[in-house]
C-alpha cells in the first residue's frame, strides 16, 4: 500500500504540492493527463449539529477538481448533510449550524454569500423536482433569475443545457409543454439542465437515481459521468455498483458522521485502510 | 356438565350482545334523524326560495331601477352595488392578505406573537360583523371622513374577509412541497425571488379559490355596510365615484321588510332578492369548487 502511493508519488515527482490528493493514485487516464491532483473544495475540520445532535465531526478532505466524487456511507451517516453543506442548502433547516472551514475559490464558503455560492455550485435533488411550467421555462430559471432577459440568449443557453444533460432531443418539439408531463428520468435529466444553466463550475447530485428505474437511472449516471468531463461533479449514492462504476475518488462516512476513508475509488474498493469500511462495501452492514 | 355450561355462557353473552346492538341502533337512529333535519331545512329553504322567488325572476327585474316606492321595477342598481362592494372589498383586502399570509408562512420563525397574530387573525372572523360595521362607521365614515360611501363600505367588508383571505392563502402557499423551494434556492434564487417566482404562481390558484369564497361570504352581509355604504332607495341609482352611497341586495331587503310600508305589495320582489343572492352565491361556490378539483386534478406533485 505504502509502496504504491510512494511509486505513484514518484511518477509524479514534478508537482510541488504535498496535498493528499496528489498522493493519489488515479483511476481513470484522462484525469491522470490533464488535470491531476487540482483541489476545488477544501474540507477542513468541518463540525456539524443540527440542534444538539452532532451530525459531522471534524471531517476534513480535499475534492479533487476532476472527475466524479461519490459520498457514501450507511444511512443517516451524514453524507446528504455533508453534501448540503457544501451550498449551504442545510440552512433551510432551522437549527442547522456548520463550524470549521469550507475553501472554494479562496473564500470560506460558510462565510460568503449563499445565493452567490449557489450560483457556483448547482444541486439536483434526491427526487426530480421540476417546477410546474414549461421545460423551457425551467431550464430558463436560472440564469432569467439572475437577470439575463435576452429571450435569444436564453433559448441558445437552454438548448446547450437540455443537451449536456442528454435531454435535448426527447423534448427539443414540445419545450412549451409542461415538465410535470416528462417521465421520472426525463425529470431528473431536466433538473440536470436546469442546474447546469446557470454555468456551475461544481454539481451537487443528492442521491439523484434513488427514485427511477435502473434504466433511467443508468442514463443518469453516464450523464453525470460525460458531465465530469467540464465540471465537478460530486455525488451521493446508495449504490455500491454505482459508485464503483462512475466515480474517480469516493468518500466514505460511517455512522456519527466520521469521515472514514478517502481516496481514490479503486484503491478504496480494492484495499480500504478502514476494516468498516471494507466492511461496508462487501455488503456486510449499510 | 361441561356441555351444558357453553349455551349458557353464550346466551348470557348473546343477550349482552343484542343489548349492545339495540342501544347501537336507536344511537345510529337518533343521529340520522338528526342530519336528516340538517338536510331537510337546506331543503326547504331552497324550496321555499324558489318557489316564491322564482316567478319574480323576470328581464325587467334583473335589468330596471326600482319604481313607485320599489313597489314596482327591478333591482339592478342592487346587484350593481353589491358587485361593486363585494369586488372592491377584495381589491382592498388582498394586499394585506396576501402580505401577511406571505409572512406567516414564509418568513415568520416561531414564538409568542407570531402566536399572537394567528389568534388574533383567527379571533377577527369569529368578531359579529355589525361589530365591523360599528368600527367602520367611527373609522372611515367620520374619522377618515370618508362619508357613507361606496368606499367606507369596500373597507369595512374588507376587514370582515381578511381573516378568510389570510387563512385560505397561507393554506395554498404552506401547500407548495418544500422541493419546490429548495430547487429555487440551489440555483442561487434569494428568498424573495423565491417566492415570487415558485411559490406564488404555485400557489396562485389555491388563493383565488380562497378570495372567490371571501367573496361569497361578504356580499350577503348587511351589517357591516348599513351604516357605512349603503341606503334605501337612494335618488342616484348607480354610483358614479367611491365617494357615493350605493344601494345593495342584502339592505335593499332589509329596508323592504322592516321600513316599507308596503310590505305586502312587494314580497315578490323580497324574495326575488333572496332568490338572486342565493344563485350569486351559489355560484360563486361552485366557481370556487371547480377551479379547486380542476388544479387538485392537474397537479401531480
Amino acid at each position: 500500500m505504502v509502496e504504491r502511493l510512494k511509486e505513484h508519488h514518484d511518477a509524479h515527482a514534478g508537482s510541488e504540492s504535498q496535498l493528499l490528493g496528489d498522493e493519489m493514485t488515479v483511476t481513470r487516464d484522462w484525469v491522470k493527463r490533464k488535470f491531476f491532483g487540482e483541489t476545488i473544495v477544501d474540507v477542513e475540520g468541518l463540525d456539524f449539529f443540527y440542534g444538539k445532535n452532532h451530525a459531522l465531526q471534524d471531517v476534513s478532505l480535499r475534492i479533487p477538481r476532476d472527475g466524479v466524487t461519490a459520498i457514501m456511507g450507511p444511512s443517516g451517516c451524514g453524507k446528504s448533510t455533508f453534501l448540503r453543506t457544501l451550498n449551504r442548502m442545510y440552512e433551510v433547516v432551522p437549527g442547522a449550524r456548520a463550524t470549521g472551514t469550507v475553501e472554494f475559490e479562496g473564500e470560506n464558503l460558510l462565510k460568503t454569500d449563499p445565493v452567490i455560492l449557489r450560483h457556483k455550485i448547482g444541486m439536483v435533488f434526491q427526487r426530480p423536482n421540476p417546477f410546474p411550467k414549461s421545460i423551457f421555462d425551467n431550464v430558463a430559471y436560472g440564469p432569467r433569475i439572475h437577470g439575463l432577459r435576452n429571450r435569444k440568449r436564453l433559448t441558445e443557453i437552454a438548448e446547450d443545457a437540455l443537451r449536456r444533460a442528454a435531454l435535448w432531443d426527447e423534448v427539443k418539439d414540445r419545450l412549451k409543454e409542461s415538465a410535470l408531463s416528462l417521465s421520472g428520468g426525463q425529470q431528473q435529466r431536466l433538473c440536470i439542465a436546469r442546474a447546469l444553466a446557470v454555468a456551475p463550475k461544481v454539481l451537487l447530485m443528492d442521491e439523484p437515481c434513488s427514485a427511477l428505474d435502473p434504466k433511467a437511472s443508468d442514463r443518469i449516471e453516464q450523464t453525470a459521468r460525460e458531465l465530469a468531463e467540464e465540471l465537478t461533479v460530486i455525488i451521493v449514492t446508495h449504490n455500491l455498483q454505482q459508485a464503483g462504476r462512475m466515480s474517480d475518488h469516493v468518500a466514505v462516512f460511517l455512522a456519527g458522521g466520521i469521515l472514514a476513508e478517502f481516496g481514490p475509488t479503486r484503491q478504496v474498493f480494492d484495499d480500504p485502510e478502514c476494516e468498516q469500511v471494507g466492511d461496508y462495501l462487501q455488503g456486510r452492514f449499510g | 356438565m361441561s356441555d351444558r355450561m357453553p349455551p349458557q355462557v353464550s346466551t348470557a353473552a348473546e343477550w349482552e350482545r343484542r343489548k349492545r346492538s339495540v342501544s347501537q341502533w336507536i344511537a345510529f337512529s337518533l343521529l340520522g334523524v338528526g342530519s336528516l333535519f340538517g338536510f331537510f331545512f337546506l331543503a326547504f329553504i331552497l324550496y321555499w326560495i324558489i318557489r316564491q322567488g322564482a316567478p319574480a325572476i323576470t328581464w325587467e327585474f334583473l335589468t330596471d331601477v326600482p319604481r313607485n316606492m320599489a313597489t314596482a321595477g327591478g333591482i339592478a342598481p342592487m346587484i350593481v352595488g353589491s358587485v361593486y362592494l363585494t369586488l372592491g372589498s377584495l381589491l382592498v383586502a388582498m394586499p394585506f392578505a396576501l402580505g401577511s399570509a406571505i409572512w406567516l408562512s414564509e418568513y415568520a420563525w416561531k414564538g409568542w406573537w407570531v402566536r399572537a397574530i394567528r389568534i388574533g387573525v383567527n379571533t377577527l372572523a369569529g368578531v359579529p360583523s355589525i361589530v365591523f360595521g360599528l368600527v367602520g362607521l367611527g373609522l372611515f365614515v367620520y374619522a377618515l371622513n370618508f362619508g357613507v360611501s361606496l368606499l367606507s363600505g369596500m373597507c369595512t367588508l374588507a376587514m370582515l374577509t381578511l381573516p378568510i383571505l389570510i387563512r385560505a392563502s397561507e393554506e395554498a402557499l404552506r401547500a407548495v412541497p418544500r422541493s419546490f423551494r429548495e430547487g429555487s434556492l440551489a440555483l442561487g434564487a434569494t428568498r424573495w425571488t423565491m417566492i415570487r417566482t415558485v411559490v406564488l404562481p404555485t400557489a396562485l390558484p389555491g388563493i383565488l379559490t380562497g378570495s372567490v369564497l371571501g367573496m361569497a361570504r361578504a356580499i350577503g352581509e348587511t351589517a357591516p355596510i348599513m351604516f357605512t355604504a349603503t341606503a334605501f332607495m337612494i335618488s342616484q341609482p348607480y354610483p358614479t365615484s367611491l365617494l357615493d352611497k350605493v344601494s345593495t341586495l342584502p339592505y335593499h331587503l332589509y329596508a323592504l321588510v322592516q321600513f316599507n310600508p308596503f310590505y305586502t305589495e312587494t314580497k315578490h320582489i323580497q324574495y326575488g332578492i333572496v332568490f338572486v343572492l342565493m344563485v350569486v352565491v351559489t355560484l360563486l361556490n361552485l366557481t370556487a369548487i371547480i377551479w379547486r378539483t380542476r388544479v387538485r386534478r392537474k397537479k401531480a406533485w
